[in-house]
Protein backbone atom coordinates (compact mmCIF):
# COMPACT_ATOMS: atom_id res chain seq x y z
CA UNK A 1 0.00 0.00 0.00
CA UNK A 2 2.85 2.37 -1.22
CA UNK A 3 0.91 5.07 -1.99
CA UNK A 4 -1.44 5.08 1.25
CA UNK A 5 1.63 7.18 2.62
CA UNK A 6 1.88 9.47 -0.01
CA UNK A 7 -1.59 11.22 1.01
CA UNK A 8 -0.72 14.09 2.29
CA UNK A 9 -3.97 15.14 4.26
CA UNK A 10 -5.66 12.16 5.06
CA UNK A 11 -9.60 13.42 5.41
CA UNK A 12 -10.96 10.51 5.37
CA UNK A 13 -9.44 7.27 7.07
CA UNK A 14 -10.99 3.80 7.14
CA UNK A 15 -12.67 2.94 10.68
CA UNK A 16 -10.64 0.46 12.34
CA UNK A 17 -13.16 -1.80 14.00
CA UNK A 18 -16.01 -2.06 11.58
CA UNK A 19 -18.68 -3.85 12.94
CA UNK A 20 -20.12 -6.27 10.75
CA UNK A 21 -23.86 -6.83 11.89
CA UNK A 22 -24.38 -9.48 9.15
CA UNK A 23 -22.15 -12.66 8.85
CA UNK A 24 -20.79 -14.13 5.42
CA UNK A 25 -17.91 -12.44 3.36
CA UNK A 26 -17.67 -9.04 2.15
CA UNK A 27 -15.45 -7.70 -0.24
CA UNK A 28 -13.82 -4.41 -0.07
CA UNK A 29 -14.81 -1.69 -2.84
CA UNK A 30 -12.34 0.42 -4.51
CA UNK A 31 -12.81 3.96 -3.77
CA UNK A 32 -11.58 7.57 -5.08
CA UNK A 33 -11.95 10.11 -2.53
CA UNK A 34 -11.43 13.45 -4.17
CA UNK A 35 -11.80 17.15 -2.02
CA UNK A 36 -13.05 19.98 -3.66
CA UNK A 37 -13.42 23.51 -2.80
CA UNK A 38 -16.82 22.85 -0.67
CA UNK A 39 -17.31 18.64 -0.89
CA UNK A 40 -15.64 15.57 -0.48
CA UNK A 41 -16.39 13.53 -3.24
CA UNK A 42 -16.30 9.27 -2.85
CA UNK A 43 -16.70 7.29 -5.95
CA UNK A 44 -16.95 3.69 -4.89
CA UNK A 45 -16.65 0.47 -7.53
CA UNK A 46 -19.62 -1.75 -6.31
CA UNK A 47 -19.99 -3.78 -9.55
CA UNK A 48 -23.14 -5.91 -9.49
CA UNK A 49 -25.06 -4.26 -6.96
CA UNK A 50 -28.46 -2.44 -7.86
CA UNK A 51 -29.12 1.10 -6.79
CA UNK A 52 -31.68 0.24 -4.12
CA UNK A 53 -29.55 -2.27 -2.78
CA UNK A 54 -26.89 0.13 -1.47
CA UNK A 55 -27.10 1.40 2.32
CA UNK A 56 -24.82 4.75 2.64
CA UNK A 57 -24.36 5.42 6.68
CA UNK A 58 -22.75 8.72 8.10
CA UNK A 59 -22.68 8.81 12.01
CA UNK A 60 -20.37 10.38 14.34
CA UNK A 61 -17.75 11.04 11.54
CA UNK A 62 -17.61 7.64 10.31
CA UNK A 63 -19.22 6.57 6.72
CA UNK A 64 -20.46 3.11 5.83
CA UNK A 65 -21.27 1.87 2.73
CA UNK A 66 -23.01 -1.71 2.11
CA UNK A 67 -24.32 -2.53 -0.99
CA UNK A 68 -26.04 -5.90 -1.43
CA UNK A 69 -25.07 -8.00 -3.81
CA UNK A 70 -26.48 -11.69 -4.55
CA UNK A 71 -24.70 -14.38 -6.25
CA UNK A 72 -25.52 -13.99 -10.17
CA UNK A 73 -25.03 -17.50 -10.73
CA UNK A 74 -26.23 -21.04 -8.91
CA UNK A 75 -23.96 -23.10 -6.81
CA UNK A 76 -23.61 -25.61 -9.35
CA UNK A 77 -21.99 -23.40 -12.13
CA UNK A 78 -19.58 -25.17 -13.60
CA UNK A 79 -16.77 -22.44 -13.80
CA UNK A 80 -13.72 -23.03 -15.41
CA UNK A 81 -12.25 -19.64 -14.41
CA UNK A 82 -13.00 -17.97 -11.57
CA UNK A 83 -10.79 -15.25 -10.80
CA UNK A 84 -13.31 -13.01 -8.75
CA UNK A 85 -16.28 -13.58 -6.22
CA UNK A 86 -19.21 -11.99 -6.12
CA UNK A 87 -21.04 -11.00 -2.39
CA UNK A 88 -21.82 -7.64 -0.55
CA UNK A 89 -19.69 -5.04 -0.59
CA UNK A 90 -18.60 -3.44 2.82
CA UNK A 91 -16.74 -0.58 4.25
CA UNK A 92 -16.34 1.97 6.23
CA UNK A 93 -13.94 5.58 6.86
CA UNK A 94 -13.65 8.12 8.91
CA UNK A 95 -14.05 11.70 8.01
CA UNK A 96 -12.26 14.16 9.60
CA UNK A 97 -13.86 17.37 7.99
CA UNK A 98 -16.87 18.54 9.36
CA UNK A 99 -19.74 17.43 7.01
CA UNK A 100 -22.84 18.90 6.77
CA UNK A 101 -24.42 15.29 7.14
CA UNK A 102 -28.44 16.67 6.22
CA UNK A 103 -26.67 17.51 2.68
CA UNK A 104 -25.12 14.49 2.32
CA UNK A 105 -25.57 13.11 -1.79
CA UNK A 106 -25.56 9.77 -3.03
CA UNK A 107 -25.52 8.72 -7.30
CA UNK A 108 -25.65 5.16 -8.74
CA UNK A 109 -24.70 4.57 -12.09
CA UNK A 110 -22.83 2.12 -13.79
CA UNK A 111 -21.82 0.07 -10.92
CA UNK A 112 -20.31 3.12 -9.70
CA UNK A 113 -21.39 4.96 -6.47
CA UNK A 114 -20.93 8.18 -6.01
CA UNK A 115 -21.19 10.08 -2.56
CA UNK A 116 -21.08 14.42 -2.36
CA UNK A 117 -20.25 15.29 1.54
CA UNK A 118 -20.78 19.01 1.22
CA UNK A 119 -18.07 20.26 4.27
CA UNK A 120 -20.07 22.40 6.86
CA UNK A 121 -20.06 25.89 6.64
CA UNK A 122 -17.45 26.55 8.96
CA UNK A 123 -14.91 25.22 7.10
CA UNK A 124 -15.30 26.78 3.91
CA UNK A 125 -12.92 29.12 2.50
CA UNK A 126 -14.87 32.56 2.48
CA UNK A 127 -13.77 36.04 1.50
CA UNK A 128 -14.36 38.31 4.38
CA UNK A 129 -14.89 41.53 2.75
CA UNK A 130 -12.74 44.50 4.74
CA UNK A 131 -14.83 47.35 5.27
CA UNK A 132 -13.05 50.79 5.16
CA UNK A 133 -14.61 53.07 7.53
CA UNK B 1 -6.02 -8.61 1.70
CA UNK B 2 -5.20 -5.22 0.57
CA UNK B 3 -6.73 -3.59 -2.59
CA UNK B 4 -6.95 -7.63 -3.56
CA UNK B 5 -10.39 -7.56 -2.84
CA UNK B 6 -12.59 -10.47 -4.76
CA UNK B 7 -10.07 -13.15 -5.29
CA UNK B 8 -11.49 -16.81 -5.50
CA UNK B 9 -8.38 -19.08 -6.42
CA UNK B 10 -10.15 -22.30 -8.28
CA UNK B 11 -8.13 -25.43 -10.07
CA UNK B 12 -9.02 -24.68 -13.23
CA UNK B 13 -7.24 -21.20 -12.93
CA UNK B 14 -4.13 -23.05 -13.35
CA UNK B 15 -4.86 -23.87 -16.75
CA UNK B 16 -5.31 -20.19 -17.69
CA UNK B 17 -3.03 -19.61 -20.78
CA UNK B 18 0.87 -18.95 -19.87
CA UNK B 19 0.02 -15.57 -21.64
CA UNK B 20 -2.47 -14.50 -19.06
CA UNK B 21 -0.40 -15.20 -16.19
CA UNK B 22 2.16 -13.12 -16.72
CA UNK B 23 0.23 -10.01 -15.73
CA UNK B 24 -2.05 -9.72 -12.92
CA UNK B 25 -5.75 -9.22 -12.74
CA UNK B 26 -7.60 -5.88 -12.48
CA UNK B 27 -11.02 -5.32 -12.08
CA UNK B 28 -10.93 -8.01 -9.32
CA UNK B 29 -8.01 -10.21 -8.41
CA UNK B 30 -4.64 -8.38 -6.83
CA UNK B 31 -5.51 -4.99 -7.47
CA UNK B 32 -2.52 -4.06 -5.57
CA UNK B 33 0.03 -2.29 -8.06
CA UNK B 34 -2.64 -2.18 -10.47
CA UNK B 35 -3.74 1.31 -9.39
CA UNK B 36 -0.61 3.24 -10.90
CA UNK B 37 -0.04 1.11 -14.13
CA UNK B 38 0.68 2.21 -16.93
CA UNK B 39 -2.78 0.76 -18.16
CA UNK B 40 -1.47 -2.61 -18.68
CA UNK B 41 -3.18 -4.76 -16.28
CA UNK B 42 -5.79 -7.58 -16.92
CA UNK B 43 -9.30 -7.28 -16.09
CA UNK B 44 -10.43 -10.50 -13.76
CA UNK B 45 -12.75 -13.21 -15.75
CA UNK B 46 -15.27 -15.57 -14.15
CA UNK B 47 -15.84 -18.19 -17.34
CA UNK B 48 -18.74 -20.78 -16.85
CA UNK B 49 -20.14 -23.38 -19.56
CA UNK B 50 -23.29 -25.47 -19.83
CA UNK B 51 -24.49 -27.70 -22.44
CA UNK B 52 -24.90 -25.12 -24.97
CA UNK B 53 -23.19 -22.06 -24.29
CA UNK B 54 -19.56 -20.55 -22.43
CA UNK B 55 -20.63 -17.36 -20.43
CA UNK B 56 -17.83 -14.95 -19.62
CA UNK B 57 -18.72 -12.25 -17.05
CA UNK B 58 -16.55 -9.07 -16.11
CA UNK B 59 -16.59 -6.41 -13.42
CA UNK B 60 -16.28 -3.26 -15.28
CA UNK B 61 -17.71 -0.87 -12.97
CA UNK B 62 -18.18 3.26 -14.77
CA UNK B 63 -17.30 1.51 -18.03
CA UNK B 64 -19.92 2.91 -20.87
CA UNK B 65 -20.59 0.22 -23.76
CA UNK B 66 -18.80 2.26 -26.35
CA UNK B 67 -15.58 1.38 -24.32
CA UNK B 68 -15.49 -2.06 -24.53
CA UNK B 69 -14.48 -4.30 -27.75
CA UNK B 70 -15.31 -7.66 -27.98
CA UNK B 71 -13.67 -10.11 -30.69
CA UNK B 72 -13.31 -13.97 -31.42
CA UNK B 73 -11.32 -14.91 -33.56
CA UNK B 74 -9.73 -18.02 -34.12
CA UNK B 75 -11.38 -20.07 -31.04
CA UNK B 76 -9.64 -16.74 -28.54
CA UNK B 77 -12.05 -14.11 -27.28
CA UNK B 78 -10.34 -10.82 -27.31
CA UNK B 79 -11.68 -8.21 -24.80
CA UNK B 80 -10.29 -4.79 -24.40
CA UNK B 81 -11.82 -1.52 -22.07
CA UNK B 82 -10.97 1.04 -21.84
CA UNK B 83 -11.66 3.44 -18.46
CA UNK B 84 -10.85 6.88 -18.82
CA UNK B 85 -9.48 8.96 -16.25
CA UNK B 86 -11.35 11.76 -14.78
CA UNK B 87 -9.93 14.54 -15.59
CA UNK B 88 -10.82 17.26 -12.15
CA UNK B 89 -9.29 20.92 -12.05
CA UNK B 90 -8.81 21.91 -8.67
CA UNK B 91 -8.72 18.61 -6.78
CA UNK B 92 -7.05 17.00 -4.38
CA UNK B 93 -7.42 13.37 -3.82
CA UNK B 94 -7.01 11.67 -0.68
CA UNK B 95 -7.37 7.75 -2.36
CA UNK B 96 -7.47 6.49 -5.52
CA UNK B 97 -8.07 3.35 -5.97
CA UNK B 98 -10.20 2.54 -8.53
CA UNK B 99 -8.10 1.78 -12.10
CA UNK B 100 -8.05 3.93 -15.18
CA UNK B 101 -6.67 3.21 -18.36
CA UNK B 102 -6.63 0.59 -20.54
CA UNK B 103 -7.16 -3.50 -20.37
CA UNK B 104 -6.94 -6.07 -22.39
CA UNK B 105 -7.71 -9.91 -21.89
CA UNK B 106 -7.13 -12.72 -24.57
CA UNK B 107 -9.00 -16.20 -23.67
CA UNK B 108 -8.81 -19.20 -25.45
CA UNK B 109 -12.09 -20.81 -25.29
CA UNK B 110 -12.22 -24.52 -24.65
CA UNK B 111 -14.87 -25.10 -27.34
CA UNK B 112 -15.42 -24.18 -30.31
CA UNK B 113 -18.47 -21.16 -30.43
CA UNK B 114 -20.58 -19.75 -33.41
CA UNK B 115 -18.79 -16.51 -33.41
CA UNK B 116 -22.12 -14.81 -35.61
CA UNK B 117 -24.21 -15.22 -32.26
CA UNK B 118 -21.76 -14.03 -29.51
CA UNK B 119 -23.78 -11.51 -27.68
CA UNK B 120 -22.90 -9.22 -24.36
CA UNK B 121 -24.71 -7.28 -22.44
CA UNK B 122 -23.32 -4.62 -19.54
CA UNK B 123 -25.57 -3.92 -16.38
CA UNK B 124 -24.82 -2.37 -13.69
CA UNK B 125 -20.85 -2.53 -14.33
CA UNK B 126 -21.13 -5.81 -15.22
CA UNK B 127 -20.35 -7.46 -18.31
CA UNK B 128 -21.76 -11.01 -19.31
CA UNK B 129 -20.27 -12.31 -22.64
CA UNK B 130 -22.65 -15.03 -23.86
CA UNK B 131 -20.65 -17.46 -26.40
CA UNK B 132 -23.32 -20.18 -27.94
CA UNK B 133 -21.10 -23.80 -28.88
CA UNK B 134 -21.03 -24.59 -32.13
CA UNK B 135 -22.89 -27.51 -33.02
CA UNK B 136 -19.87 -29.80 -33.22
CA UNK B 137 -18.99 -28.57 -29.49
CA UNK B 138 -22.58 -29.83 -28.07
CA UNK B 139 -23.30 -32.49 -26.46
CA UNK B 140 -25.14 -35.18 -28.59
CA UNK B 141 -27.17 -38.15 -27.59
CA UNK B 142 -26.38 -41.08 -30.22
CA UNK B 143 -29.70 -43.15 -30.28
CA UNK B 144 -28.56 -46.78 -30.79
CA UNK B 145 -29.98 -48.41 -32.97
CA UNK B 146 -31.33 -52.16 -32.33
CA UNK B 147 -31.98 -54.40 -35.04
Amino acid sequence: MADENTITKPAADEATAAEHTRSGRFYRPNVDILEQEDELLVLADVPGAQGDAIDVKFEDGTLAIHAKVDPRQDDNTSFLLREYGVGDYYRTFQVSEAIDAGKISAEYADGVLTLHLPKAEAIKPRKISVKTG
Amino acid sequence: MVFGYRSTRHPMYQLRDEMDRLLTGFFGQPAEGSRFTNGRGQPAVNLWEDEDSLTVELEVPGVASDQVEISVVGGELSLKIERPELKQQGVTYHRRERPVGSFTRLLRLPSDVAADQVEAELSDGVLTVTLPKAQSAKPRKIEVATA
